[in-house]
Parts: C-alpha cells; structure tokens; sequence
C-alpha cells in the first residue's frame, strides 16, 4: 500500500502540471489557429506573409528545437524565459501553426457560393466573416482540431526536458526513487491514455455540440 | 571540439561556420533513424493493419487497443519505456535502435490507420467484381485492391514521413547523437545556445521543406487508376 502512494503521489501532482500545460497551450493555440489561419487569407500582404512565415516555420521545425530555443538560446541575447512560460510558449506556438493550416483549410472549404450571397445581401467583409463563413467552417474544423488536441497533449510530455515536473519527469522521479522501471513508466502510459481518451471524448461532445448550433447537422446528415 | 573537429569561437560567423560540419554528423544520424523508424513503421502497421482485420476477435481486438495506446500515448515516454524497461528483461539495445523502435512503434498506430483508410477506400465493387471472377482472396488483395490502394496511401504515408523526420529529435533525450543532440554539446562546451539551436532549427526548416517538396511530387507522379505489383 505504501509502494502504491509513493508511486501514485508524484505522478498525480506530475499529472495536474501536465493538464495545466496541455489546457494553457490548448487555448492559447486555437487564438494563434484563428489568428494566423484567418491572417494568411488576410487581403493585407503584410499580415498574410507574416501568417505564412510563422505557419511554416513552426511545422517546419521540431517542436522540441523549439523548446530548446525558447529556453536556452533567447537568454543568450537577454531575454531570460521561465521554463514554465517557455514550456507553454513553444507548445502553443507549436500547435497553432498547425490549427491555423485546418482554419484556413475549413474556411475556404465553405462553397463560395456563400461569399457571393453575404454580398449579395450588403453584409460587410467583416460582417460576413463572422456571421457567414467562420460558423460553417467551425463544423469542419472541429474532427481536425481534436486530433491536434491529443497531439498537444502528447507534446507536453517534451517540457520534462527543460525542467518542468510534468507527468513524464514525475515518472523518471519515480524511477530513481524506486530503482523499478516497469511499474513507473506502465502506470504513467496509463494516465496519458486516460487524459487522451477524456479529451476525445470532450472534443467529440464539442463537435456534436457545435454541429448543432450551426444548425447544419441535418444538412450535413443529408449530405 | 567533437568528433573530431575543431571550432573557432572568435566571430558567431566563425563559429557557425566551424560547427557545421559537426551538424552534418548529427544530420546523417536523425537521416539514419528516421529511416530505419519509418521501415519499422510501415511494415509493423502493414502486419497489424492486416491482423486487426482479422476475422477473430481475439486478435482483432488487443491490436486495436495497442494501435489506440501507441497513438495516444507520448512518444517521450515510449521511448523511455522501451529504454529502460527492456534492459530489465536483459534485452539491452544500443540507444539509436530502442530510438528507431520507439519511432516505429509510436508511427505504427498511424501507418495502420492508412492502410485501413486506403484498403476500405477501394470501391467495395472491385471485392466483388473478383469473387464473380472466382479470384481468391489473396489474389485479390494482391491483383486488385492493393494496387488501387497504393496512390490512396502514398500521399498520408509522406506526411508521416516528414512529420517522423521531426520527431527525430525526441531521440536526444536517450544520449542518440542526433542533430539536435549534437547542438546541445557544443552549446554545453562553449556555453553558445544560440548559433547552434538556431542552425538545427534551419536544418530541420530545410529537410522538412524538401521532404515535403518530394512527397508533392510523388503524389503528383502517382497513377490514380493504382499500380499493378507485377
């Protein structure tokens, strides 16, 4: 029983960091997806190219050289990052980059049919935008989006390499305090199997939930 | 100096001059495993493709779960698991191998996953097209669906490749002198982070555009109608 608590006990606190970090980067990368998947449809060349430079230079690298880069190269020119606000900055400009490719992806799936009756009918680009295009296009996004929320969570497990206590650093606590390797590493594969499993359950509630309040469930059952 | 190779820390042009060739080491290395982790994946995800559509539950069930685990579990911790847990069973690999396994075990779940997509995207025409012509089911995997699956699966299969190629880096944490391993040294020795870390990033920009240009590029190449295996 007490090999059970000083087996569980780490791991568990390891586990709250993790949701911590995967809720954190989770919602700062859907602003990032938004902004930067709207912004590389931007009319604006200036916003459009910036768009695509961050888009493809975060799927272009390894989220883990990002981390390392955030963490031990910025000090070098005088900006010093908490490993904590590094650990979220990476995953979340990580995984934004590749939410805003499933924004821009979904949004010009929306027939374009549906562009020329928003003018039609006098709506403002803006207007039209929010109102017309983005709802549709959130029912596309949603199936993508909640593989890119496992994958978030998968990622967390990289901050355990510039020394945040995560769940993955809590089992390598684990291993050195126990001298056993099977039990710590098995009982963590776990958890993150459960946190997987809970999330695409969520994201799957969301997707229905979603659909529904489009309104284009039935159109879409239709087909 | 490592590997050999001297640097020259006078200028950060120097020095990311003289590094260079200590990175290209590195890059052989995250070539290497990617390579060996993508054949380890693609041919595990075949086997266990083929044996979650077994007929009997008893296997198709446990292979669906172990396709769902590796997929939603971290790499990281994969790779931790195989590191150290297998040496316990006197299974002791050199780290780069457990590091190509892991790639391979962590990707198998999604190689799988397209081959099911590309064998179930087969009209379900073609299945019985063959039985009218008395073909038996080997014949027509062979003959018929998996020729016409080959364009469907190409294209994801590259996808994985490049994203694998990325992964590559994980493998540092288990001492594989990888590209971004090798930057952390020299970063360690001469206490410059920045010229390194930010040299991998551009290789790794670099691979990834290109690895990605050629898998355009074979998609495009692809016949659509499939591509007969003799």
């Amino acid at each position: 029983m007490e090999d059970l608590q000083q087996l569980l006990a780490p791991l568990l606190r390891g586990t709250v960091v993790t949701v911590q970090l995967a809720l954190m980067s989770m919602v700062f990368g859907a602003i990032l997806s938004f902004a930067a998947g709207i912004g590389k449809l931007s009319g604006n060349w200036l916003i459009r190219w910036l768009s695509v430079v961050y888009i493809e230079v975060f799927r272009g690298t390894s989220l883990l050289v990002q981390m390392f880069w955030l963490f031990f190269a910025l000090p070098l020119i005088g900006i010093t990052l908490d490993p904590y606000v590094a650990g979220v900055a990476a995953l979340s400009l990580n995984i934004g980059a590749y939410g805003a490719e499933v924004v821009r992806g979904a949004i010009q799936a929306v027939p374009v049919g549906q562009y020329e009756a928003a003018t039609a009918v006098n709506f403002g680009k803006r207007y039209a935008l929010w109102n017309v295009i983005l709802p549709q296009a959130l029912v596309e996004m949603m199936p993508p989006f909640g593989n890119l929320v496992v994958q978030n969570l998968k990622d967390t497990a990289l901050v355990s390499l510039i020394t945040l206590t995560d769940l993955t650093f809590a089992a390598q606590t684990v291993r050195n305090l126990t001298h056993e390797s099977i039990p710590a590493f098995t009982a963590t594969l776990i958890i993150y199997f459960v946190l997987a499993m809970i999330l695409v359950t969520g994201m799957r509630w969301l997707e229905r939930f979603v659909a529904r309040k489009v309104g284009v469930a039935q159109a879409r059952a239709r087909g | 100096m490592l590997f050999g190779i001297r640097w020259d820390t006078s200028t950060d042009l120097n020095f990311a001059i003289s590094i260079f060739p200590i990175l290209l080491r590195g890059l052989v290395v995250t070539l290497q495993a990617t390579a060996l982790g993508f054949a380890i994946a693609l041919v595990l995800g075949l086997i266990l493709a083929i044996l979650r559509m077994a007929p009997y539950r008893l296997i198709s069930w446990p292979v669906a779960f172990f396709l769902e685990f590796t997929r939603n579990t971290p790499l990281l911790v994969q790779l931790y698991f195989l590191y150290f847990v297998l040496p316990d069973f006197g299974i002791v690999f050199p780290a780069f191998l457990t590091g190509a396994i892991a790639l391979g075990l962590q990707y198998c779940g999604y190689t799988a996953e397209v081959y099911r997509a590309g064998i179930e995207a087969v009209p379900r025409g073609q299945w019985e097209a063959s039985r009218a012509l008395n073909m038996s089911a080997v014949l027509t995997f062979r003959d018929v669906i998996i020729p016409q699956a080959i364009p469907r699966v190409v294209p994801a299969l590259g996808n994985y490749l490049v994203s694998m190629l990325k992964d590559t880096a994980i493998l540092s944490a288990v001492t594989v002198m990888e590209m971004l391993n090798v930057a952390q040294i020299i970063g360690q020795r001469t206490f410059r982070y920045f010229v390194p870390l930010t040299m991998v990033g551009g290789m790794f920009l670099v691979m990834t555009i290109i690895s990605a240009g050629l898998v355009r590029f074979v998609e495009k190449r692809l016949p659509k109608a499939g591509i007969p295996l003799r």
